[in-house]
């Protein structure tokens, strides 16, 4: 019989241990899964682990998972002080697109000036539009007690229709023959978020680094932080401490929402180029997952965010170069997260055989 | 004696790092109260949880009337006629009593029948108790007076009471002895746990010690004296807490007419509360649970603001203020759920420590956490309070009950407050750690500040109260010199007769 024991504090060495762990489990079974499907399981797991950093056209990948990288880590950092603190703002999608909409709306309002002034203040417009997407839960929340759940979601939908209408009306491209989407952000020099296109290198790059510290500080040297962490273990020692609830959901909704919206202003300012309707792809979304990957830890959501992106551009290899189904690729990245969280297990339990009691 | 009911023969339990019990054996008599004593985590919960189905033991074994008795389930415990009153009850607050015991029966009647079956057993047993109330507007001794009906409907053969007297007023205390000696003389046995020495004098035929998960010893309680005991369960001579004479200084917080509406529905709300607390004081406030105690703590430690001069510290008016101002001021408190509001389970000593050590110990300087002077004042208070912990980085939840509360304790006391406010102190604690905080909180008011020690326990406000009032449906008392006031009297004063004067309204 398996029996769990509770342990008296949770381990420190699983708590390194079990991602690990999870990579692993989910290479043996994804491998599986792939060979069910008839293709060779160690090539595909090779091909999505291995090809885009080592392998013959790494040089094309390696930018990729820069690019892929940063947006998540970003997003997830900011959502993973929430997190911490059970303010669950699954909103980031929409607070992405609102950042790109304000943002690019603040550089193509300067079109076609030259100046340095233009791409500073579209950070603070991307900021600022993410920001405000957010304080729509937030007030929400603290006025009137909704759920920040449901409405930060709900924002998603309203988002995407607003981007849709912007595409379309608003930020259309005067010079683009009709076409839906925006003037091209990356060809407007002084707009731009690429600091060097080749090797992958744009300001939401030096952005998720800086935020990935600042976490890092916050969490760890500063009272916001701490009571963030407290509110999150123990909501009740948290306001003997002295902490007022309204002042952290506005904060923590307010930060992931800022930097979603930078992500998003970014995203449009380079990788993207344009606002377009179907600019989101889900980096709000798969944040998600990053962080809960990262352990809601700055530094493993730094790593997280890199794993992800490389399944994400490995996985794309594996669907053009072995005609993996895009569903097999999907199913294998859920299967990381399930293992990461069943494994979680291990830290706080302690697994033990027992010869099965005589009734 | 004739033949025992139940025999327990080498009963063993491990959990991790904790040994529950270790080979424990005893017998108990048919219609005989046999006391379980020990100190808390001396493994008498665990024992009982292995007779009544709810744990099953490492190794030993059971007879009951010299058949082997191994229950898999509390279903089958019942079935061979054990019941069992914990000392949390569950009963759903929204439904009647009759509903109430219906849910926990095999087959239960038509309401009608059951009713009236309910109102027989509670004539025969003088508990009087209507099927029809809403468990919600009960009192903690009618719920316990419910969940031991709802025993004695099964007519068992033994009957195990964990802690009952602890929810209840003194009077409360002699009808419930009044029915179990009514029991005993029809032939039921009941194992009676408790860890309070003069109630199983009072009352049981025979007694079992447990410390540290061992039997140590079995007495007559009749024939022992109550400090004989006492060293039985602690293991050494015990200390009383000394209490030097203390000259009482000014009004150091001054509450008046303060009044804070109910939580929830179930929650209790204050009602014109008045009360002074003088520097070098101990006011204990005294009260069945669930009168308002968690409410005036909150209140108090600013988790909950009132009026502005509803609260007075040294005259100026800090009721509005939130936990951090108070605690600038020098208002300290100590809530009674140590895991979870005193202190963060999961964070280390360290972290709980800076908690509530913030602002007062310098732990901060422009919104920078100074960790490593949270770590010394952590390891401060674990030295001087004797927290026995290998060190500062261990979780708050790995530490013992006892434990964890002189850490919550010597962390407030350290800070030197110049009023302290701490409900249920030695809660779960055992007996040398208790009388450790005890002795702290003295000191600290031989020193000179204010201290309000909010309790269920009688004996401990009697022992170092200089005051006394008793919170009943969320009013206060007068509070009245300890010296002056007999049983009877608090007794009256926690059911709620306001002394001889009429309630201020």
């Amino acid at each position: 019989m398996i029996v769990l024991e509770k342990r008296p504090q949770p381990s420190r060495m699983w708590t390194l241990l079990t991602p690990v762990l999870a990579v692993l489990s989910t290479m043996v079974f994804g491998g599986l899964l792939f060979a069910l499907l008839g293709k060779n399981p160690v090539e595909a797991i090779r091909t999505i682990f291995y090809e885009p950093l080592f392998g013959e056209f790494a040089f094309y990948y390696r930018p990729q998972l820069l690019v892929k990288g940063a947006p998540l880590v970003l997003i997830a950092i900011g959502l993973s002080l929430g997190f911490k603190a059970g303010i669950w703002n699954i909103g980031a999608e929409g607070q992405y697109i609102m950042g790109a909409i304000v943002g690019a709306g603040v550089g193509l309002a300067f079109y076609p000036l030259d100046s340095i002034i233009v791409f500073p203040l579209m950070v603070i417009g991307g900021a600022f539009g993410g920001w405000a997407w957010a304080m729509v839960p937030a007030l929400l929340k603290v006025r009137f007690g909704t759920n920040e759940i449901l409405v930060s979601l709900m924002l998603v939908y309203v988002a995407e229709q607003l981007l849709a209408s912007m595409s379309l009306g608003l930020l259309k491209n005067p010079e683009g023959f009709g076409f839906p989407g925006s003037r091209n952000l990356t060809e407007y020099a002084s707009a731009t978020s690429w600091i060097n296109q080749d090797v992958g290198m744009h300001w939401g790059v030096v952005f998720a680094f800086i935020a990935v510290i600042f976490a890092y500080v916050l969490l760890n040297r500063h009272m916001l932080g701490f009571h963030i962490r407290l509110t999150g273990e123990a909501p009740r020692a948290a306001r003997f401490a002295g902490v007022r609830p309204t002042r952290l959901i506005l904060f923590c909704l307010g930060t992931s929402g800022a930097l979603a919206g930078l992500a998003g202003l970014f995203e449009v300012s380079g990788p993207g180029g344009q606002i377009t309707i179907d600019f989101n792809i889900g980096y709000g979304f798969t944040a998600i997952i990053v962080a809960f990957l990262g352990r809601l830890h700055p530094l493993g959501i730094l790593l997280a965010g890199g794993l992800m992106a490389l399944t994400y551009i490995g996985g794309e290899i594996a669907q053009s170069q072995l005609g993996l189904p895009a569903a097999a690729i999907q199913v294998f990245q859920g299967m990381l997260l399930f293992f990461l969280l069943a494994l979680d297990l291990l830290t706080n339990y302690r697994v033990r055989l027992r010869a099965r009691e005589v009734a | 004696m004739t033949a025992p009911l139940l025999c327990l023969q080498g009963l063993t339990k491990a959990y991790p790092g904790v040994i529950a019990n270790n080979n424990v054996s005893f017998d108990i008599g048919k219609g005989q109260v046999h006391a379980l004593l020990g100190e808390n985590g001396a493994g008498k919960s665990t024992l009982v949880k292995m007779i009544y189905g709810l744990v099953k033991p490492d190794s030993g074994s059971m007879l009951l009337n010299g058949v082997p008795y191994a229950p898999s389930e509390p279903r089958a415990a019942r079935a061979d006629g054990i019941a069992m009153v914990f000392q949390h009850f569950s009963l759903f607050d929204a439904l009647n009593v009759a509903e109430n015991i219906a849910l926990g029966m095999e087959n239960p009647p038509k309401m009608g029948d059951l009713a009236k079956r309910i109102r027989d057993v509670s004539e025969t047993y003088g508990l009087p108790l209507d099927p029809y109330r809403r468990v919600g507007d009960l009192s903690a001794g009618e719920r316990q007076r419910v969940e031991i009906i709802r025993c004695l409907l099964q007519d068992p053969r033994l009957l195990i009471m964990d802690e009952p007297t602890s929810v209840l007023t003194p009077q409360e205390v002699n009808i419930l002895f009044e029915t179990l000696r009514k029991l005993r003389s029809e032939g039921t046995a009941i194992l009676y746990i408790s860890h309070k020495l003069e109630e199983i004098r009072a009352l049981c035929d025979h007694a079992t010690v447990l410390r540290l998960g061992e039997n140590v010893g079995e007495c007559i309680p009749a024939e022992t004296s109550a400090r004989d005991m006492a060293e039985l369960m602690v293991g050494t001579g015990l200390k009383t807490p000394e209490r030097s004479g203390r000259a009482l200084g000014d009004v150091a917080l001054d509450i008046s007419g303060l009044s804070v509406p109910a939580p929830s529905e179930f929650g209790t709300g204050l009602k014109n509360l008045h009360l002074t607390v003088r520097k070098g004081e101990v006011l204990g406030v005294g009260g069945v649970a669930g009168n308002g105690q968690d409410e005036l703590l909150a209140v108090l430690s600013g988790e909950v603001r009132s009026a502005s001069d509803a609260v007075k510290l040294h005259g100026k008016p800090i009721g509005n203020l939130g936990p951090t101002d108070r605690r600038r001021l020098g208002v300290l408190s100590a809530p009674e759920e140590r895991l979870g509001h005193a202190a963060a389970p999961d964070m280390s000593l360290t972290e709980n420590a800076m908690l509530t050590g913030s602002v007062r110990e310098n732990l901060v300087r422009r919104g920078f956490l100074k960790w490593r002077q949270a770590q010394a004042f952590a390891e401060r208070i674990i030295e001087d309070f004797d927290v026995r912990t290998p060190g500062p980085g261990n979780a708050a939840r790995s530490l013992s009950g006892g434990n964890l509360q002189k850490f919550v304790i010597g962390r407030e006391i350290l800070q030197r407050p110049e009023v302290l406010v701490v409900n249920q102190p030695t809660w779960g604690v055992d007996a040398s750690a208790a009388a450790a905080i005890r002795q702290a909180m003295l000191d600290l008011a031989a020193d000179g500040a204010a201290v309000i020690c909010i309790s269920q326990d009688l004996d401990e406000l009697m022992e170092i109260s200089d005051r006394f009032a008793a919170l009943n449906e969320g009013r206060l008392s007068t509070p009245q010199d300890t010296a002056e006031l007999t049983i009877e009297e608090i007794g009256l004063m926690m059911g709620g007769a306001h002394g001889m004067e009429v309630a201020h309204v």
